[in-house]
């Protein structure tokens, strides 16, 4: 497919290269020439210097042949410009990312005039996943899938909890709770574990659940848990105007440490039952005052990935018993996971899992489409969710039969409103919601990129 | 340094050139040349061995950087146009290992410069392959391998081979993808050498003399399969269409590009398209005027100007009459010419076009600086600014150019041979051309020179086909610096 990127700042980047690598034509436009060098050295890509709104720039990018515009400069209204004009010129679908909150509510009355397809707000789905981890500490990472019915969570395993030595087979009992462990991660190598597979302390591990039991699955696992009621948010950016608001909603304490006076003003009036503190959020007494040791959570959200990693740091030092780290340059992930700073939210990745798995929909032209993406692992593999809507070779037939690429897992079948971590015996049917486990790298478009060949019965290919 | 990297693009460089040499075998094998035969497959076996051995390399973890790139390049352009000298030399035709790759050397950097004395000595399989080189060094052994091999799969590494062969100061990707942009600039190289292949056909020149005639206009070489070269065919349509094809190959490629792609307007504002056409034209007529004496007739005149013109601009190489009879202005001019050669992203050589235009108009920018030194007047071409960086990048290229000849010129001065021929020689090699001045008039060949001669110009032969740096770089010890 032919892609337009306007802007190659990080989300940018993070789009770019994973759309190049899964093979599609991507242009890249932004008006920095030394950021676009970097991209056209690092990937197979072409760019185009210049502001991606203007008509010659978009004619210089080929926008009126392309299929897809995405829109990621740093200014909503240049987004939604970039998007009005790619329609005009002829671009069959547009994405647009519009972080300002008003601007966001506003949306749904432009939508149409501006012909967007979709519309991202990275900060919103940022504050949506700090929300869900807060409704259940002990997870690391909470993805959803099937309208939110099945969600994969991750898990590490430390000292007392009661999988650590176990062998995967002798585990029969998680099954009965309707949960699967799909992937194991240890030493940043990923498995898909057989049943001989033993876990150890210090994985990390993946599982599918059901959405409706992730309670009692935490309970089995003699994980204790409370109910979080103050949360302490140390920045006071979009993301943490949109996560007060719907802790607000849940009716959770929220404090917000910001630096900048006229800013603590607008969130104090935005927010009116939240405490908004002016002062610098990186000031140890400053946090002890405001009651730091008592909290059930802090949130790091500054615009500074370092501060914020500090402040998490000092958090887990005097013993907050769940810190959540926002991290723009995901790269050092694997340096700083070893500090203790295991909760990690990236508003680039959560964007660009979105758009991928929006392009990989668009791209699947024949049945099975793709209706939602994941990354999971720390990006080294994918959770990935089709619906089933024509009749295909695979289907009625025992997952134990069927001939699945390896390292590839069924993790969940969502039939009629009923979660079904499947077994051997368990097959996918027609208006079946399936989601799929794979490493990175495989580009999964289709139902059918799952299987080793054409015909996917196991031992067919010997037959013929 | 990446070494295994280096190492697999290597190698299917090699399987390349080996699958091209097939034809080559094929043509042995129709007109029954014994020898030649052998000494095809002989090579083809090399080539695939060695191919197939570097390519079953495995990658490992490290990147390809810039420095990476220009190593392959430089490497991959030496190793090729040694395993393509192969053939002359085990045939027996050429029975001296160094003139056989001055040979190779010549065919691939599209110079077109003989050690022969009598090309038609040749058999028919040689001069395919002699010629045959023209065509594939011209467009690029890389960019074709780029087009056919699936290496890059989305990470943009390949691109510093790309940049690293591809002539002139700047390179543009014709496609969002590097395997796409490399298919199109072979897709319309193929279509133009298959237009001139039937036109040459039409005009009653035998099939395999206008597909051997056409690889060395395609590739802008200029190794003849006879003789008096193109003077051997007297039909003043064919020196026409030959004249005007070496023209057209000598244009950037992204030009075709645009007016495929329905632009052709911004196409003829290209500012370097233009000056290459006006000094085209202007340089023709002076000649035409200046050789009016010797041929009576205007119109035989102007044939010959522009022929020549168009050759020695371009880069061939041929020849329709011994230039070198010519009076000196005519002579000197064609000197002249060579320098800067053809446009950037043709298959042409030189210091091209591109550069010239850059150089004038940052003269033309510093002039107006000294007159009024407050004015600000951004270098502009084709409507964009042109970058202090890219400014500079000419320059540089224009000193080492200047040092290279400083260089070459001693080195070649240890032969005894006259001022003309020694500098024509320099020149012709240096930038691709062929045949000069005196001794190594169109009439000549470079045979007269030493192997310390023959060695140094076949260098130059691949600094000029490698714009420089490259080559040059191989040389340059922070290259090699394990840690860089």
């Amino acid at each position: 497919m032919k892609i337009v990127i306007v802007g190659d700042g990080k989300v940018g980047f993070t789009l770019t290269k994973q759309l190049s690598q899964e093979g599609h034509d991507v242009v890249v436009i932004d008006s920095n020439p030394n950021v676009l060098r970097t991209s056209q050295e690092l990937l197979d890509v072409a760019v185009v210097e210049g502001n991606g709104a203007y008509v010659s720039v978009q004619l210089e990018a080929n926008v009126q042949t392309s299929d897809l515009l995405i829109a990621a400069t740093s200014g909503d209204e240049v987004n939604m410009l970039c998007c009005l004009l790619a329609r005009k010129l002829g671009c069959k679908h547009t994405i647009a990312r519009v972080r300002e909150p008003a601007y966001d509510q506003q949306l749904r009355l432009l939508k149409e005039e501006l012909g967007l397809s979709l519309s991202i707000n990275p900060e919103r789905a940022a504050a949506r996943e700090i929300f869900r981890l807060l409704q259940f500490p002990p997870f690391l990472k909470r993805d959803s899938f099937a309208r939110g019915r099945a969600e994969l969570v991750e898990l590490k395993l430390k000292e007392n909890n009661p999988l650590i030595g176990k062998r995967l087979f002798e585990l029969g009992d998680l099954k009965e709770l309707n949960a699967l462990i799909c992937i194991v991660e240890r030493y940043g190598e990923i498995t898909i574990p057989s049943g001989n597979f033993k876990l150890l302390e210090g994985d990390k591990i993946t599982i599918a659940a059901d959405a409706a039991e992730l309670a009692r699955l935490l309970r089995h696992l003699n994980i204790s848990t409370h109910k979080t009621q103050s949360v302490h948010i140390v920045g006071g950016g979009r993301i943490a105007e949109y996560l007060a608001a719907m802790l607000l909603k849940a009716h959770v304490r929220v404090t917000i440490i910001e630096r900048d006076l006229v800013r603590a003003e607008a969130l104090s009036l935005a927010l009116e039952d939240a405490l908004i503190i002016n002062g610098d959020g990186t000031d140890q007494e400053l946090l002890l005052s405001e009651g730091i040791k008592q909290t059930d959570a802090l949130v790091t959200l500054t615009g500074i990935d370092e501060e914020n990693l500090i402040v998490s740091m000092f958090g887990n030092y005097i013993g907050v018993p769940k810190t959540i780290t926002k991290i723009n340059r995901t790269e050092y992930y694997s340096v700083f996971a070893n500090m203790g700073i295991d909760t990690v939210v990236s508003p680039k990745l959560l964007t660009s899992d979105e758009i991928v798995s929006y392009v990989r929909a668009m791209a699947n032209t024949s049945g099975g489409s793709v209706t939602a993406l994941c990354t999971i692992a720390e990006g080294k593999a994918e959770a990935i969710e089709f619906f089933i809507n024509e009749d295909a070779p695979y289907l009625d037939i025992p997952l134990k039969a069927l001939a699945l690429k390896e390292e590839i897992l069924v993790a969940a079948i969502l039939r009629s409103r009923k979660v079904i971590i499947p077994k051997g015996n368990d097959s996918m049917q027609k208006g079946d919601t399936v989601v799929i486990v794979a490493p990175t790298g495989d580009a999964i478009f289709d139902m059918r990129d799952i299987f080793i060949n054409e015909n996917p019965k196991l031992g067919a290919a010997e037959k013929e | 340094m990446n070494i295994r990297a280096i190492s697999i693009y290597i190698g299917y460089l090699l399987l390349v050139e080996g699958a091209f040499m097939f034809a080559a075998l094929g043509v042995a094998a129709i007109y029954q040349e014994r020898a030649s035969l052998v000494a095809f497959l002989m090579t083809i076996g090399v080539l695939l061995f060695i191919g197939l051995l570097l390519t079953r390399l495995r990658r490992g973890p490290g990147r390809v950087y810039a420095r990476e790139g220009f190593v392959t390049v430089a490497l991959g352009w030496v190793l090729i146009s040694f395993f393509g000298g192969l053939p002359f030399y085990i045939s027996g035709y050429i029975p001296n290992l160094l003139d056989a790759w001055f040979e190779s050397v010549s065919g691939f950097t599209t110079t077109g410069a003989s050690i022969l004395k009598d090309v038609e000595a040749l058999s028919q399989s040689m001069l395919y392959w002699r010629s045959f080189t023209h065509w594939l060094g011209g467009m690029g052994v890389l960019v074709f391998m780029l087009a056919v091999v699936p290496l890059s799969k989305g990470s943009g590494e390949t691109f510093h081979l790309l940049r690293a062969e591809s002539p002139g100061p700047s390179v543009d990707k014709l496609a969002p993808t590097l395997r796409n942009s490399a298919q199109i600039l072979y897709a319309i190289y193929i279509v133009l050498t298959i237009i001139q292949v039937l036109l040459l056909v039409l005009g009653g020149m035998p099939f395999f003399d206008s597909l051997l005639n056409t690889f060395a206009t395609a590739g802008t070489g200029g190794f003849a399969i006879k003789n008096a070269s193109i003077a051997a065919y007297p039909s003043p349509y064919l020196q026409l269409v030959i004249a005007v094809f070496m023209a057209l190959f000598g244009v950037n490629f992204t030009v075709y590009h645009l007016i495929l792609a329905g632009q052709g307007r911004a196409a003829l504002k290209n500012g370097e398209v233009r000056l290459y056409i006006g000094i085209m034209l202007f340089s023709t007529l002076l000649i035409a005027l200046n050789i009016l004496p010797q041929y009576g007739s205007f119109s035989k005149a102007a044939l010959l100007s522009f022929f020549q013109v168009s050759s020695i601009m371009t880069t061939t190489g041929f020849a329709t009459a011994d230039f070198n009879l010519w009076p000196q202005f005519s002579r000197y001019l064609l000197v002249v010419l060579m320098i800067f050669g053809a446009c950037a992203g043709s298959t042409g050589g030189g210091a091209k076009q591109v550069r010239l235009l850059i150089l004038l108009k940052s003269l033309k920018a510093r002039m107006q600086m000294m007159l009024r030194p407050r004015a600000v007047n951004p270098v502009r071409m084709d409507g964009k600014q042109v970058k202090e960086d890219m400014i500079s990048g000419v320059y540089a290229f224009m000193a080492a150019y200047a040092m290279i000849c400083i260089v070459s010129f001693l080195l070649l001065s240890f032969d005894n041979k006259s001022m003309e021929t020694t500098l024509s020689a320099l020149a012709a090699c240096f930038n691709n051309i062929g045949p000069g001045l005196d001794l190594v008039g169109p009439a000549g060949n470079y045979s007269v020179f030493s192997p310390l001669s023959k060695f140094v110009l076949s260098i130059d032969m691949l600094l000029g086909r490698l714009e420089i740096f490259p080559l040059l770089l191989l040389f340059s010890p922070s290259v090699w610096r394990r840690r860089a």
